[in-house]
């Protein structure tokens, strides 16, 4: 469908976007690359009266080292996240994921900051932020904050941000010894039915310190903490089995629930095998 | 807040202005403002493909493209694509090997093929069928797609064909 008439005005700094927000009231949209935004416009899932584009503010560009990470600017295409050196170097879990993001010419235009701030429960980079322990930094008319990822991705299309704010940028903090990231879906670029997002140490030859948190099985990135704890000290199939204990996947129109928990399992044992090389699991 | 604003941007190298509503996307742009009715729009919410054009030369979706955002940006269509010779010999392997059937999603097909062999895709039928992943074609079944473009890929290494 088209989408329904809107305002428009692009925004060249926070503060012009502030003011453009104050003036618009509540029924202004904020817009990056729109690739989420404006699907729902054509399902005709809300008709906001303005959007207030943001791409263009430089403040939400760049990908620069902070501390032993980074920090990673909002408006940060998915494309520029599999190809950046630095994120390959320093996040190699978001290059990873970004691959799995929809298709090329979608990863060309939709941008981090909107992908978090939609919040799609099947999402990649939610979990993968959860994983790492990443930290979203926020901005409104009051100044900045910083939320961590956890507390960010609240439920189903639904996070901690303010109606007033805008996501500046993701800082991630050293990278993990290891991570991975994996999913399962009908066809490429679909959304998956579940996915897992890992990080991970290894010692002598076992993983430590797992981070395990799935996506596409509940309202928001689920950490599954026993699962992880399994993990480490009893190894894949304890991990496996304690899943159920973490997970409740309610079923849709892709998978049941009972499914879900399935593929959770199969993930949990590709992650691992992944982590820990071929054949790593025979015994 | 505008209703309604002039946009000046570039597409297949010649500048073009047009007072537009926000609402258009860019595919309603090129083909109602400019007449240019190669990129389709088909499903109109990001699926399908037909619309795949260039954007400062990286490939997007037209549809989820608001033409109001792309002031001063570089538009390259299927068009531009053909009449600049620069994916003659992707069209000539699509002929070749019957790659089209009723041609709607073929536009989209190109310039999401000639992105793959711009970025040095291999003849690699399983990296060929991952990029045009996003690309609908209710017709040909891919085989014949896939063919053309791993055909395109191996002529343009210096193969044999």
């Amino acid at each position: 469908m088209k989408w329904p008439a809107f305002a428009y005005a692009r925004a060249n700094s926070l503060e012009e976007a502030f003011a453009l927000k104050r003036a618009a009231g509540a029924d202004a949209k904020w817009i990056a690359g729109g690739q989420s935004l404006l699907v729902s416009l054509a399902y005709r899932l809300q008709a906001p009266g303005a959007l207030i584009d943001i791409s263009r503010i430089a403040a939400l560009h760049g990908v620069a080292e902070a501390g032993a990470g980074l920090r990673i600017g909002a408006a940060t295409t998915h494309a520029k996240l599999g190809a950046d050196a630095l994120i390959g170097a320093r996040a190699p879990l978001l290059a990873q994921a970004a691959p799995l993001i929809a298709h090329a010419a979608i990863r060309n235009r939709g941008t981090l900051g909107g992908n978090i701030a939609y919040a799609d429960p099947a999402s990649e980079l939610p979990a993968c932020l959860v994983a790492l322990g990443a930290t979203i930094v926020a901005a409104s008319p009051r100044g900045e904050r910083r939320i961590a990822a956890a507390d960010f991705f609240v439920g189903l299309f639904e996070t901690a941000l303010a109606e007033d704010e805008i996501i500046v940028a993701v800082e991630t903090p050293a990278p993990p010894a290891g991570s991975a990231i994996d999913e399962i879906a009908r066809r490429p670029g679909d959304y998956a039915m579940a996915g897992l997002a890992a990080a991970f140490d290894i010692e002598s030859g076992r993983l430590a310190h797992a981070r395990l948190v799935f996506f596409g099985v509940g309202g928001a990135p689920v950490h599954a903490v026993r699962a992880s704890t399994a993990l480490t000290l009893h190894g894949v199939a304890a991990a496996q089995a304690a899943l159920a204990g973490d997970l409740a996947p309610q079923g849709d129109h892709q998978a049941s629930g009972d499914m879900k928990l399935h593929l959770a399992r199969v993930l949990t044992r590709r992650v691992a095998q992944a982590a820990l090389g071929p054949g790593s699991l025979a015994a | 807040m505008k209703t309604r604003l002039d946009v000046t941007l570039t597409v297949n190298g010649e500048r073009v202005t047009r007072s537009i509503e926000p609402r258009l996307h860019l595919i309603d742009f090129l083909r109602l403002e400019l007449g240019l009715t190669g990129a389709h729009a088909g499903c109109e919410h990001g699926v399908c493909g037909a619309c795949t054009v260039r954007v400062n030369g990286e490939i997007v979706r037209g549809c989820l493209t608001l033409a109001a955002s792309l002031e001063g940006a570089r538009v390259e269509t299927i068009e531009g694509l053909s009449d600049s010779g620069e994916i003659r010999a992707l069209q000539d392997a699509f002929v070749a090997h019957n790659a089209c059937q009723c041609g709607f999603c073929t536009p989209g097909m190109l310039t999401t093929a000639a992105d793959y062999l711009a970025q040095g895709g291999a003849a690699d039928r399983a990296a060929i069928r991952e990029h045009i992943s996003g690309n609908y074609c209710r017709c040909t079944g891919y085989q014949a797609i896939v063919d053309a473009i791993e055909d395109a890929a191996r002529r343009r290494a210096g193969g044999a064909a």
